[in-house]
């Protein structure tokens, strides 16, 4: 597997490029919800900030080329939840972790498994667009391989791939060397969006992505996450619960750092199993 | 625009029908009237002495200001004296200083804002550095004088000087630095690492550009001040007259503070004029490096915009 290897340690060969876009599952591979095989897989996930826990025990799996929602009030550990799933968690000083992350059947939290290198292959996009201030709209775009030593021959086409991907394309393909700041939030946001994908990352965690977004621009990161789960596989982080119910596959319900409720986003939104789902969709609180 | 409308009296608008709380306070004198007039003062008043300082400074030095004065030697003879060793002298110790001290000056600042582990030791070598700040220069000069000048036998060279000066100056270039890496939001350092950087790529290619012009900006505003130094030079025993231009590291050699303070020290008065011109040169070098400073930050800024 590439995140162990050092020979594969590219993340852009064709054996990990997202090939497999067939929705049935390949014989063999676990079962996963709302079809398609798993892509990746918490068992019993942990997390503390120092001694407080933020996550529980968490099993979930996440199923390839899926869009899986999580929502939950505030402080129920559904950032921290994706944070654990490209060992952004670790960043902060006195966080932990426990428990099992496989992707693709491989545990990313073995002692062989790099996360530097790990975190090419799981993209990540913040909730505030951050693009890098000092850079043009085209070198953010090429950052990702350029922090990860990646070569940039062909640079011209990974910055229009990634940008067509991202749908910024046609808005800034004649500003290309503007400063990435520059933009409206909207566009920096998708332009954050295409540098995470110009890595050609298997997984993209969105960290509530929209929220700092106008209803225009989120709309526009709405239809784009529905297009690229063709080729990736997506977890957002949602505050709007309307938002998971448009485009999310499937839908976790987070309460105090547990997973409630998990299910097919339909039956999750319309026939909740557990009461304190129930009183989370139809807006008692939260 | 029907009739009824037009036949509706125009609303009230003058002050006068206006309640007192919503009248304009315009006429009344506020405390924030006075606030900015005192404000106001606060800035003028060094500003103008500033001004008068430089103009008497000026006005004294105007008959030796030529450029025989800039490339001449000192002499016995206050009319023939010249600031050039003192000039180049300035010259070499400015540049070996920032040599020595902006490496370890900005390589500890990265030490600790970005490897060092918060802890108690970390905290105890911060609160020495913000200490070492607020030495009295001389108290360097002493340390350079028994270090630099004698265990480590330079002897009163232009090395010594400089490091000594770059002692002085390590405090300054470190704080500086660590609050120009401290302005970079941490959501920057997150960002390229989830974009497979490692600590070191993301500092080279995120965080040290976001703030070099900071850096840049404390590096120049320190030299500027180390500059202007009399006090260590003088301990380590820089010279006072010397007839020739620096050719080494280990040369003797002497700088503009001390040549101004030499010419000063005299009994004559043709030597006070040569003191204020000196101090014209110096006020010169001073404003250049700021100058530049202003220059490259502005620059750097050009290509960010948060």
């Amino acid at each position: 597997m590439s995140i162990l290897l050092p020979r594969g340690l590219g993340g852009r060969q064709p054996s990990l490029a997202p090939a497999a876009k067939s929705d049935a599952a390949v014989p063999g591979d676990p079962p996963a919800p709302g079809g398609g095989r798993e892509k990746m897989r918490t068992e019993n996930l942990r997390a503390w900030f120092d001694t407080s826990p933020a996550l529980k025990g968490i099993t979930l799996p996440v199923s390839e080329h899926r869009i899986t929602a999580i929502i939950g009030p505030s402080g129920c550990g559904k950032s921290t939840f994706v944070r654990c799933l490209n060992r952004m968690h670790e960043v902060v000083p006195g966080a932990r972790v426990e428990g099992t992350v496989l992707l693709d059947g491989i545990d990313i939290y073995a002692p062989t498994v790099n996360p530097v290198l790990l975190r090419r292959h799981v993209g990540m996009v913040f909730q505030k667009p951050n693009p890098f201030p000092t850079m043009s709209i085209r070198d953010n775009v090429l950052a990702g391989l350029r922090l990860s030593r990646e070569p940039t021959a062909g640079a011209d086409d990974i910055v229009e791939r990634a940008l067509r991907q991202a749908a910024l394309w046609d808005e800034v393909k004649d500003v290309l060397h503007r400063s990435g700041v520059s933009l409206s939030g909207g566009q920096q946001q998708r332009l954050c969006i295409a540098r995470a994908l110009a890595l050609e990352p298997q997984v993209l965690l969105l960290d509530e992505p929209a929220s700092a977004l106008d209803p225009i621009a989120t709309q526009k990161v709405e239809e784009l996450l529905v297009e690229l789960k063709q080729r990736y596989t997506i977890l957002i982080v949602t505050h709007n619960l309307q938002q998971a119910a448009r485009i999310a596959d499937l839908t976790a319900f987070f309460y105090m750092g547990e997973l409630i409720e998990f299910g097919p986003s339909d039956e999750l939104f319309t026939r909740p199993r557990d009461p304190r789902t129930e009183a989370y969709v139809t807006g008692r609180f939260g | 625009m029907t009739g009824t409308a037009q036949s509706l009296p125009p609303p009230p608008r003058t002050a006068a029908t206006l309640p007192g709380a919503l009248a304009s306070p315009r006429h009344r004198f506020t405390a924030e009237h006075a606030f900015r007039a005192l404000c106001l003062a606060a800035l003028t008043l060094p500003l103008l002495l500033l001004v008068v300082l430089f103009a008497d400074a000026l006005r004294d030095a105007l008959p030796r200001l030529n450029w025989d004065f800039l490339t001449s030697y000192p002499s016995r003879r206050a009319a023939a004296a010249g600031v050039l060793p003192a000039l180049v002298g300035t010259a070499y110790l400015m540049a070996l200083t920032a040599v020595i001290a902006i490496p370890i000056g900005v390589g500890a600042a990265i030490f600790l804002e970005e490897y060092a582990r918060p802890g108690r030791l970390t905290g105890l070598i911060e609160i020495n550095i913000s200490n070492l700040a607020g030495v009295p220069s001389i108290i360097y000069g002493l340390l350079g004088l028994e270090l630099f000048v004698r265990v480590i036998g330079l002897g009163r060279s232009l090395l010594a000087g400089a490091a000594t000066l770059a002692l002085l100056l390590l405090p300054m270039v470190i704080m500086a630095s660590r609050e120009a890496l401290r302005t970079v939001p941490h959501s920057m350092r997150e960002a390229g690492y989830a974009l497979g950087g490692d600590r070191w790529r993301t500092l080279r290619l995120v965080t040290l550009p976001m703030c070099l012009p900071g850096i840049l900006t404390g590096i120049i505003l320190s030299l500027a001040r180390a500059i202007g130094e009399t006090a260590p030079l003088i301990t380590i025993g820089a010279l006072t007259y010397v007839a020739f231009v620096p050719d080494s590291l280990k040369s003797a050699f002497t700088a503009l503070p001390i040549q101004i303070f030499n010419w000063v020290s005299r009994p004559q008065p043709e030597f006070h004029v040569n003191a204020a011109a000196g101090i014209v040169v110096l006020l010169a070098l001073m404003v250049a490096l700021n100058a530049t400073a202003i220059w490259l930050r502005m620059r750097l800024q050009r290509r960010r915009y948060w």
